[in-house]
Formats: C-alpha cells, sequence, structure tokens
C-alpha cells in the first residue's frame, strides 16, 4: 500500500530535544519552571555548541539537581556561592563556557556578596537566575524576593516591609555595576516570553563568547507548590503582581564599542 | 630581579616567603585571598609574582569567596592556594567542609594569630583543634601540617600539594606568625614532578567523554553511607602511610618535649641547654598533626619518665597525646596562650621535672 499523501510532510521533523538536554522523568512539580528554563538553557548551549567545552555551576535549591538534566559537566557549589566556584572554574579555564544557575535564596539572600563581587569584576561568566519570590526547596519560606504582603511559612501574616524590608529587584541592581556586560529580566509564562527569553539567554552568553563580562538573565518562575496555587493560577501571578513588580525587559546590554 | 629566577645557593628568607616559592615549585599557578596579618606577605608575593608565570593571583572579597573560587579552580583540575589567619579561617570552614566531601585538593595556609573572636596578632597555637578535628561541618580530616623552619615552610608547602592531589582531600599547613614572620638561611631544594599526579575526575567539558560532576550531595539510597565510610577509608590509609614526625636527641632521652611549629623551635634549645646540664631531654616533634603520630608517642612514652607537651595555647594537642598512651601520669604539660614560651622558661621546667632545684 502505498503512503498516504502528505506522509513526507508530517513526517518532517519539527521538534527535537536538545542535545544538551538529558532524556529523563523531571523530579519537578507539576507547574514548576525549573524544567522549561532547564531546556531554554539546554538549547541555546547547543545553539552555540558549547556542550563539550561548559561546565555548569549547580547552586543549593530545588535546581541543585542541574547534573542531572543538562548533559554537560557540573560542579555543586556551596549555597550563594556559585559565583566564586564560577570564578575559580573560569579562572582556571578562560576558553570553557561556564554559567551558574542559581535560585533567588541563593543568589539575592546568602549569595548577594558574591554575585555583585563577580559582576563587578566583570567575570566573563553568565547566570541564570531563577526568582520563584520564595525558597522552594526547604519548604515555602520568605526570600528576599518575596512580594509585600506575600504570605509565607515564615512570613504568616503577609510579608510587612516593616520589619520584612522589600523584595529586591537584582536585575536591575546589578545592572547598575560597570561590570555587569547584560542584565535582562524575562519570564516563560506563555509562548511569547519564552521566545523572548530565548533570546536573552543567546545574549547572555554571546556576551561570554565575546569576553564582555558578566552575563545574567532572571527568570520570573513558579512555585505552585509552595505558593498554594494551581499551575494555571501560578502562571496568572507571574504575569500580573510578579511582572508589576519585577518588570520584564533589558537592564543593560553592553556593546562591543563601549567595551574596548 | 625575580625571586624566582635562578634562586642563589643559600640566602636569608622569610617563612611567609618560603611557602610562596614552594607553591610555585609545586606547580600552584592560582592564589585566591582577602587580607589579614600576619600572611600578608603570601598574597603581595603572590600578587607581584603569578600573573608573569601565566597564573592567576586574585584579592577576593572575603574568604567565603576566596575558598569557594578555590573549590572551582581544584574542580578544574588545577593547584591553587591561599593563606589567611584565625578569623578568615573560620570563615572558610563551610568551603572546606564542601571540598572535603567533593574529594578536591587545595591548600589552605593558616598563619595562625590569637584568638578567640578578633583575638590578637600574636602568634599562638589555639587553632589546633579547629585545623585538625574538622572545623566545618559534617566529619572530615585536613591533611594538616606543621612546619618549625623556614626551610621546612617551603618543603611542607610542596608537599601539601602533593599529598592533597595524591588523596583528593584538602591540606593546611599550620604556621604561626613567628615562622611566618622570621627569616633564616635557606636552600631551594628542586621539586619532585614525579610526585605530581592525574585528574581524571577534573571538569574540563565532555568532550570525548560522558559528562561529569564533582558534588558533594547524596541523597539516594544510602549513598551518604557509604561516601561517609569511603573518606573514612581514606583518613585511615592518611594515618596509616603519612604519619610524620622528627624525632629531636631522644638517644637515652628521659624526659621528652612533644611540641610542634614554633613551640618545637624553642624545645630544641631549652634540650640543647638541658643537655648541657647533664640532663637527657629529647623531643618528638609532630610535622603532620593530622595524621598525629599516635604510635610514635605510644612507643615514646613507654621509654621515658615524662612526656612534657609544649603549646602556645591551654592545652589541645595534648589531648591527642592522652589518647596515644594509656600511660598519662607521664605526661606534663606547658602552655603559654598567645605568647611564644621562652628557652629559659622550658628549661626550668624541664629542671623541675628532671627533680633538679631551680
Ligand atoms: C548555608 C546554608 N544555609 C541554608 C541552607 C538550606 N537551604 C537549602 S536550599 C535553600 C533555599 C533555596 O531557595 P532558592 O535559592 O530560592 O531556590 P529554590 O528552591 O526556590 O529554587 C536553603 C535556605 C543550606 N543548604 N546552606
Ligand atoms: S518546590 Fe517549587 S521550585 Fe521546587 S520543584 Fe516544586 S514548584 Fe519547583
Ligand atoms: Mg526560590
Amino acid at each position: 500500500m502505498s503512503a498516504p499523501p502528505g506522509k513526507a510532510r508530517f513526517s518532517k521533523a519539527v521538534y527535537a530535544r536538545p542535545r544538551s538536554l538529558v532524556d529523563v522523568k523531571s523530579h519537578f512539580c507539576p507547574g514548576c519552571h525549573h524544567g522549561t528554563i532547564h531546556k531554554i538553557v539546554a538549547e541555546c548551549i547547543d545553539r552555540y555548541g558549547l556542550r563539550e567545552k561548559t561546565i555548569g555551576v549547580a547552586c543549593v535549591g530545588c535546581s541543585v539537581f542541574l547534573y542531572d538534566y543538562i548533559d554537560v559537566d557540573v560542579v555543586e557549589s556551596p549555597h550563594g556561592r556559585a559565583p566564586a566556584v564560577a570564578t575559580g572554574v573560569k579562572r582556571a579555564q578562560p576558553d570553557k563556557f561556564v554559567f551558574t544557575y542559581q535560585g533567588d535564596g541563593d543568589l539575592a539572600a546568602i549569595g548577594t556578596s558574591e554575585i555583585i563581587h563577580a559582576a563587578n569584576r566583570g567575570e566573563n561568566l553568565s547566570v541564570i537566575f531563577v526568582n520563584n519570590t520564595t525558597y522552594g526547596m526547604t519548604g515555602g519560606q520568605m526570600a528576599p524576593t518575596t512580594m509585600l504582603g506575600q504570605k509565607t511559612s515564615t512570613t504568616p501574616y503577609g510579608r510587612d516591609f516593616r520589619g520584612d524590608g522589600y523584595p529586591i529587584r537584582m536585575a536591575e541592581l546589578l545592572a547598575g555595576l560597570e561590570g555587569t556586560a547584560y542584565s535582562a529580566r524575562v519570564a516563560v509564562s506563555t509562548p511569547a516570553q519564552i521566545r523572548k527569553s530565548k533570546e536573552a539567554v543567546r545574549k547572555a552568553f554571546e556576551m561570554q563568547i565575546n569576553g564582555m563580562g558578566l552575563s545574567i538573565v532572571e527568570f520570573l518562575s513558579t512555585c505552585p507548590t509552595n505558593w498554594g496555587m494551581k499551575p494555571l493560577d501560578a502562571q496568572k501571578r507571574v504575569l500580573g503582581e510578579m511582572s508589576e513588580y519585577f518588570p520584564l525587559g533589558v537592564f543593560k546590554e553592553r556593546v562591543q564599542a563601549d567595551f574596548a | 630581579m625575580s625571586a624566582l629566577a635562578a634562586p642563589p645557593s643559600k640566602r636569608l628568607l622569610k617563612g611567609n616567603e618560603a611557602i610562596c616559592l614552594g607553591a610555585v615549585a609545586a606547580g600552584c599557578r592560582h592564589y585566591y585571598g582577602y587580607p589579614i596579618t600576619p600572611q600578608n606577605d603570601i598574597p603581595e608575593y603572590m600578587a607581584a609574582h603569578l600573573p608573569a608565570l601565566g597564573g592567576t593571583f586574585l584579592q577576593a572579597e572575603s574568604e567565603v569567596a576566596t575558598i569557594n573560587m578555590m573549590l572551582g579552580t581544584s574542580a578544574s583540575g588545577k593547584r591553587v592556594m591561599t593563606s589567611s589567619s584565625g578569623p578568615g579561617i573560620s570563615l572558610m570552614q563551610e568551603g572546606l567542609s564542601y571540598m572535603a566531601g567533593s574529594e578536591l585538593p587545595a591548600v589552605i595556609v593558616n598563619i595562625s594569630r590569637s584568638g578567640p573572636g578578633l583575638g590578637g596578632i600574636a602568634p599562638s597555637q589555639g587553632d589546633y583543634f579547629q585545623a585538625v578535628k574538622g572545623g566545618g561541618h559534617g566529619g572530615y580530616r585536613l591533611i594538616v601540617l606543621a612546619p618549625h623552619s623556614v626551610q621546612e615552610m617551603y618543603a611542607l608547602t610542596m608537599l601539601a600539594f602533593d599529598l592533597a592531589d595524591k588523596y583528593r582531600t584538602p591540606a593546611m599547613i599550620l604556621g604561626d606568625a613567628i615562622v611566618g614572620q622570621m627569616k633564616e638561611p635557606f636552600v631551594a631544594s628542586p621539586y619532585d614532578p614525579a610526585s605530581t599526579v592525574e585528574k581524571p575526575w577534573a571538569l574540563t567539558g565532555c568532550a570525548g567523554r560522558e559528562r561529569l560532576n564533582v558534588k558533594s550531595l547524596h541523597l539516594k539510597d544510602n549513598e551518604i553511607e557509604v561516601h561517609n565510610w569511603r573518606l573514612h577509608e581514606k583518613y585511615e590509609r592518611i594515618r596509616k602511610d603519612e604519619t610524620r614526625a622528627e624525632p629531636y636527641m631522644l638517644d637515652g632521652a628521659t624526659i621528652a618535649i612533644v611540641a610542634f611549629g614554633t613551640a618545637a623551635r624553642v624545645g630544641k634549645t631549652a634540650i640543647q641547654w638541658a643537655r648541657k646540664e647533664g640532663i637527657a631531654a629529647g623531643m618528638l616533634r609532630p610535622i603532620t598533626l593530622f595524621p598525629f603520630p599516635r604510635r610514635e608517642v605510644f612507643e615514646l612514652a613507654r621509654k621515658v619518665d615524662v612526656l612534657l607537651v609544649i603549646e602556645m595555647n591551654t592545652g589541645q594537642m595534648v589531648e591527642d597525646v592522652r589518647q596515644s598512651t594509656p600511660l598519662h601520669d607521664r605526661i606534663a604539660f606547658l602552655g603559654k596562650p598567645c605568647a611564644m614560651p621562652t628557652p629559659e622558661e622550658i628549661l626550668e621546667r624541664i629542671r623541675l621535672l628532671a627533680g633538679r632545684k631551680v
């Protein structure tokens, strides 16, 4: 029997798992964005043919299992210290591609010193920063990015700026440092946002490839489990109040001319 | 002229500089650190000399960052060193625990000062417990070497790199302000490259091989239990094969000093004086504090009347001496927290223990 007309057209590959993404079942909770972000990172590693020269730095948090998902060499860092560990890797192997993958507790609380000084030194690294406004791994405590009024297990009455301070906007803060080459905030709650975020990660990686300094992409992410929300409601929260307080956009983009 | 180019056969050198020469001779090209007295000669030397050797000197934002930069460089398969003192070494403890757990080699130099807290910059041996008993969380050991001369600062630094690599674990040089700052005649012996090892575990990108991880997290099944036993077995091997101690004038000795570093240095002078008075004094000087020379102490205790433990603290290593022998009534202790004992006061104690009138 001959093939039905159009078979050839429909069997054309339009999608394939990125080479750098390991084919395993995800352990992340339903509706969690860590998995989506992993995939974007893997796609961008593939795009520039970086897999065999990449060293990833995993932080402490829900994303520590980076090495189970991304098919590259990965070193595990103490909580918050990934930019220092990455500095040590990059200084030892300047020809390699080095990125960190950090949560908001990791980067914006315990690790502020390391990220600020790595950025200020203009370390030629890329940072993937996942802001889900909470400490996912330890059960949903307040993070420095927790929204005002947000209830967490350690702000049972909602975060109050009198005493708890304000949610930190890291992408803007880091954009203010001379050594930062690129700083952007993206989200992955719609297909259009996913496309945009891929563009941002590509830009960030290009900065490192071109030796321009530290690049960071902040992802607004979900933690339905600790937010106590259904996945769809979590998406709405990102698109709504989170994007209002943490505006999406590019806050710094170095061009060759201002760097040379 | 650079201190590295064609070292003259014999010259006066500071202890801290000898550490730098030893590190560079052993192929260390990466140094991270944060200023603290009394070890600033080390980062200053490295800042001046490493760039010309194609290496990296980086003044980190803290000792916390320092130890984690070391973690990254070590995971890359490169030899890496830092130096610090009391408060800075305390800040490194988390990272040291991670490096021990991840089985990463590195050399950490502690030119120790007085504590606790900000303490003071007087020489001290108050960091013995921190250095040899773990320091950080989770149960691990550092290889700890205690130089007592400028020459040894050099030689033990080279050895520290070799042992760290051989056993994939951090090694510490435990010095103090005196051995760090004193100048002595010094001869640069060549480094033996035969002691370097391959590092197939290094993260260099997965070209032509499966991806590798360097990590200390083990959540599956009883992985962490197995890992702990494996580390334990490694520390036992280190105890068996790497214990080092110097016997000094122990022939016929009835009184044996047990001391390390600067305290041992001063003790040697007192021993010479005592011998002139006809008192059979000698010394066992632990060179490795972990592994501690247990067997040597055990055997020595059976031969002498007194083991006089001298430390520049109120009594830390003396606990390891007690653990090494059941003959506790033979152990005497002379402690000088945060100060160097003088040969006179050591001699006075030796005379007393020998039953002489002072
Ligand atoms: C020094 C130290 N303090 C605390 C912890 C416990 N801890 C593990 S993960 C984590 C927070 C992680 O939150 P985040 O970085 O936001 O990552 P997420 O899980 O939300 O992705 C904390 C506090 C630790 N591992 N080390
Ligand atoms: S706890 Fe939150 S951050 Fe962690 S996997 Fe679940 S949803 Fe994701
Ligand atoms: Mg988080």
